[in-house]
């Protein structure tokens, strides 16, 4: 079933010169329960696609839709409720909030859902144990290896259990070992069926994808 | 995990920040409360001795002639060929409903006399209603008794007399029993016997020229007071001395007015020293809410965190001010007054007031920092991690 539908996606941004072409004419469709890489140079346009994916950076022109929503004809409010509800998001430097315990960063996209604090504690307790972290619920970002942070920054995208997991380079900061447990980490959470699209530069990383989207020059030059 | 927890966790990891932000509005509450509380006592203390400064209300004859003047203070229509009031008639203004607040009413008959040779104005007077009406008032030697004169020092001076001296006044032996000391007011050139001596002398039994009345108009509305008398003594004109109640008023006035700018630019400063961290802070926490926005929080969820803050941080800075406040004015006190009968009481309506206003300066420098938190575009602040 195609879950996401890009079409003739553009984005400029001006910088003193001009507008400078970000991504240009862009046209792909997703299927749910996919798990696609995307690929190419630095500025290429690969982290301007995700974030236009990610319902954070509005195109120029084109239209993106998921699950027949079109995302960028809703509000703010309705795209920031978009983002907790179908999104989930793993970046490239972790970013967890350092001030707050592993299992409050995990328990971070609850926070504005209306559930019962004891029902949120388990999503966090299930998600935790889900990426292998159980255990490790009251220490701090800086009490844990970057290995332990990547899990927490995958166990706080997929709490609220969302469709799509959008990934933003996610092993850039690890070393080999540790970035073969995070892609096995990542083709399981495939495998119980959420959309898994994540930004690489690493061929290794793409092998565990199904699909490639490589991009080039802010343009989409293979999709397969 | 709740939004306050968020604000509350946060404020904990930044102390020196949060702390900058409470000194600054503890600053501010601090002064307007020390300030405050200060004229409030300052207020008190002058109401207390101005109760104890003397007449404040004149009665007098009532008259078409121009004035006269007493000592630079307006003494109304008194004249010697005019009608007096009748002494039996004062009485009446024990029946006033303010009757309370009259602490003393002293008549006064006055009259041209001739000691030895120099002519000099006798004032009979109620001598026990004087050390109400005139506490100023320093003699040397005695009060006069039935056969006594009290003399001015100006007119003992040039009269050459002194306590204990006899002089003779309309045939009639007397004694100057005591010399009042320099007042600097028309009452050292003048001669003070008992009411009913002046009276028998002047010819003037049972009438008096004028009245002083002394009231405590700490609470009382000293021109509803004024009304009162005027009603039961209608041949009479009834005057508050407004320069003492006017004098008062402006100076009290001229001092809160004063204190409160300066409480006023303590605070505006504190509201910028809370804009400016909070906008320092926003900055600095650009990746954490860069956070927030992409996971789902909205613009309001991001403005309730800051405002969580800001409000926590106020209301203990209001807390807080009040002690403080409430600390400096009991210590300045030592300083502005010898009197122990002044004290700075806890005040809860200024108390509360105090929490308010800290809260209100606090949310409303927010606001700025809020609008600029949720205005941050998430793609914008985590691309420039």
């Amino acid at each position: 079933m195609t879950y996401i539908v890009a079409e003739n996606l553009v984005k400029l941004y001006q910088n003193g010169h001009g507008p400078v072409t970000a991504i240009s004419d862009i046209n792909f469709e997703i299927e749910a329960g996919e798990f696609v890489a995307i690929m190419g140079e630095s500025g290429a346009g690969k982290s301007t696609l995700l974030s236009i994916m990610g319902a954070m950076n509005a195109p120029t022109s084109g239209s993106l839709r998921v699950d027949d929503i079109d995302i960028y004809s809703l509000g703010q409010d309705q795209r920031a409720d978009f983002r907790r509800e179908f999104l989930g998001f793993v970046f490239q430097s972790f970013h967890l909030i350092p001030y707050l315990t592993v299992e409050e960063n995990v328990m971070l996209p609850l926070t504005t859902v209306k559930k019962p604090g004891r029902i949120k504690k388990a999503m966090a307790e299930k998600a935790l144990t889900s990426v292998g972290l159980q255990g490790k619920n009251q220490r701090l970002p800086n009490q844990i290896s970057g290995g332990e942070k990547e899990r927490v920054a995958i166990a706080r995208a997929i709490v609220n259990q969302p469709r799509i997991l959008l990934a933003d380079e996610p092993t850039g900061n690890l070393d080999s070992k540790t970035t073969r447990e995070i892609m096995e980490l990542l083709q399981r959470l495939n495998s119980e069926d959420m959309t898994i699209i994540m930004v690489t530069h690493s061929h290794e990383c793409a092998g565990y994808t199904r699909r490639i989207l490589a991009v080039n020059d802010g343009r989409l030059v293979e999709s397969g | 995990m709740t939004l306050k927890e968020i604000a509350l966790k946060n404020l904990v990891r930044r102390k020196s920040k949060a702390a900058f932000i409470l000194a600054g509005l503890v600053i501010g509450v601090m002064t307007m409360v020390a300030v405050i509380s200060l004229v409030e006592a300052m207020t008190s203390d002058i109401n207390e001795k101005l109760e104890k400064y003397g007449a404040n209300i004149l009665v007098v004859p009532k008259t078409e002639n121009l004035p006269l003047t007493y000592g630079g203070i307006s003494l109304g229509g008194v004249s010697f060929e005019m009608e007096e009031i009748r002494q039996a008639d004062l009485a009446r203004v024990g029946s006033i409903k303010n009757a309370s607040n009259v602490a003393a009413m002293g008549p006064i008959v006055l009259g041209v006399i001739q000691v030895n040779t120099h002519k000099a104005l006798l004032a009979g007077v109620d001598f026990k209603a004087s050390k109400i009406l005139k506490p100023w008032w320093q003699v040397t030697g005695t009060l006069p008794g039935e056969d006594g004169v009290l003399l001015g020092g100006e007119a003992a001076q040039v009269m050459k007399l002194k306590a204990g001296d006899s002089v003779e006044i309309k045939n009639h032996p007397f004694t100057v029993s005591g010399v009042l000391k320099s007042t600097g007011s028309q009452d050292d050139q003048m001669v003070f016997t008992r009411l009913s001596t002046a009276q028998s002398l002047l010819g003037k039994q049972g009438r008096v020229s004028m009245a002083e009345v002394a009231a405590l108009c700490k609470d009382c509305p000293i021109n509803e007071m004024v009304r009162q008398i005027s009603e039961v003594l209608p041949g009479a004109k009834v005057m508050a001395i407004q320069q003492v109640v006017k004098g008062r008023m402006e100076t009290l006035a001229h001092f809160r007015k004063f204190s409160f700018g300066v409480s006023g630019i303590v605070l505006l400063i504190g509201s910028l020293v809370v804009l400016v961290t909070m906008m320092g802070s926003i900055k600095e926490r650009t990746d954490e809410i860069g956070i927030f926005r992409a996971i789902g929080f909205r613009k309001s969820h991001v403005m309730r965190i800051v405002f969580i803050e800001a409000g926590v941080v106020s209301g203990l800075a209001g807390l807080l001010g009040y002690l403080g406040g409430i600390g400096a004015a009991k210590i300045a006190i030592r300083f502005f007054f010898d009197s122990q009968t002044v004290s700075v009481p806890l005040d809860f309506k200024l108390a509360g007031s105090a929490f308010v206003l800290a809260l209100t300066v606090g949310l409303v420098s927010s606001v700025y920092p809020a609008l600029m938190a949720a205005r941050l575009d998430p793609n914008e602040a985590l691309r420039a991690l």
